[in-house]
C-alpha cells in the first residue's frame, strides 16, 4: 500500500523543556486536521511528549527536531511524527524498549510506552550516529 | 481552593514541565499552612498526562500524605486513563474517584473512618 504525504509538513526544533508545549500542541492540531479520534489523538500526542522529553533529556545540549506529517494511505488519515537527534544514541536498544530500565531517573516508560500507544512505531539508534523514532497513528 | 478542611485544587489545560513543579511546591506549602486533612486535586479539565506529569502528581500525593492529609483525584478523561494504563503508569497508590462530588465522600469516610 502506498503512502502519500499530504503536503502538510511541520518542523518543530527542541532545545529546551518548554519546547514540549509546543510539539504537544502541533500534534494535536495535527491530530485533528486528520481526524483523528480523542483516544488515538490523546496516545499519539502523549507518545510524542515522552519522545521529545528523552531528547531533551539524553541528546548533546538536548537538541533534535519533530517533524510532522499528515498521511493518507487507502483512504485512511494519519499522523507521521519523526523524532531525530544527534546524541550519543543508545547502546543497549533492547534494554531501552523494556519497561522500567532508564539511565536518567525516570520511570523508563518513555520508550516501551510510547510503542504500546501508537500504531507503527521504529527506531533507528546506534552508539555515535544518535536516534531516530518514528510513529504513526492511523484514523479509522 | 478551600473547603473546610479540603482542598481543592484544579488543574487545566496542557502544562509545562516547570509548571507542574511550581503547582507541587505551592500546594505542598499550602496543605502545610492550612493543615488541611484532605485534598481533591479535579484533573477533568487536564488534556494530556504523559509519564513526567503522573510521576509528579504521585509525588505530590506522596508528600501531601506525610504532612497528614489524603489525597483523591477526581475527573481524569478517558483518553486520559486509556492512555496512562497502555503507557504504563498504574498510579496505583494515588486513590481516585469518578467526578468532585464522589471525591468529596470518600475524603470525608476517610476522616469518619478515623474517628471511630
Amino acid at each position: 500500500m502506498t503512502v502519500s504525504t499530504e503536503g502538510v509538513t511541520q518542523t518543530v526544533t527542541i532545545g529546551a523543556e518548554s519546547d514540549l508545549l509546543r510539539v504537544r500542541t502541533t500534534l494535536r492540531a495535527e491530530s485533528q486536521a486528520a481526524g483523528l479520534g480523542l483516544t488515538a489523538a490523546t496516545k499519539l500526542v502523549t507518545a510524542g511528549s515522552e519522545l521529545a522529553r528523552n531528547i531533551v533529556r539524553y541528546a548533546v545540549h538536548g537538541q533534535g527536531e519533530v517533524l510532522i506529517e499528515a498521511l493518507e494511505r487507502g483512504g485512511k488519515r494519519g499522523v507521521r511524527a519523526t523524532f531525530s537527534d544527534a546524541g550519543p544514541g543508545i547502546p543497549d536498544l533492547e534494554a531501552a524498549m523494556s519497561d522500567n530500565f532508564t539511565t536518567g531517573g525516570g520511570l523508563g516508560l518513555g520508550l516501551p510506552g510510547s510503542k504500546r500507544l501508537v500504531d507503527e512505531f521504529s527506531i533507528d539508534t546506534g552508539p555515535g550516529r544518535g536516534t531516530t523514532v518514528v510513529i504513526t497513528q492511523w484514523g479509522r | 481552593m478551600r473547603i473546610g478542611r479540603n482542598l481543592l485544587v484544579t488543574l487545566q489545560g496542557d502544562l509545562e514541565d516547570a509548571t507542574v513543579e511550581q503547582i507541587e511546591r505551592v500546594v505542598t506549602g499550602e496543605v502545610a499552612r492550612t493543615q488541611a486533612r484532605g485534598m481533591l486535586i479535579d484533573i477533568s479539565g487536564l488534556t494530556l498526562v504523559d509519564s513526567f506529569v503522573a510521576r509528579v502528581i504521585a509525588r505530590l500525593v506522596g508528600m501531601v500524605r506525610l504532612l497528614g492529609a489524603e489525597t483523591t483525584l477526581v475527573g481524569m478523561q478517558p483518553a486520559v486513563a486509556i492512555t496512562l494504563v497502555e503507557l504504563g503508569v498504574s498510579m496505583k497508590h494515588v486513590h481516585t474517584a469518578l467526578n468532585a462530588e464522589q471525591g468529596m465522600a470518600r475524603l470525608a469516610g476517610l476522616r469518619d473512618d478515623r474517628l471511630y
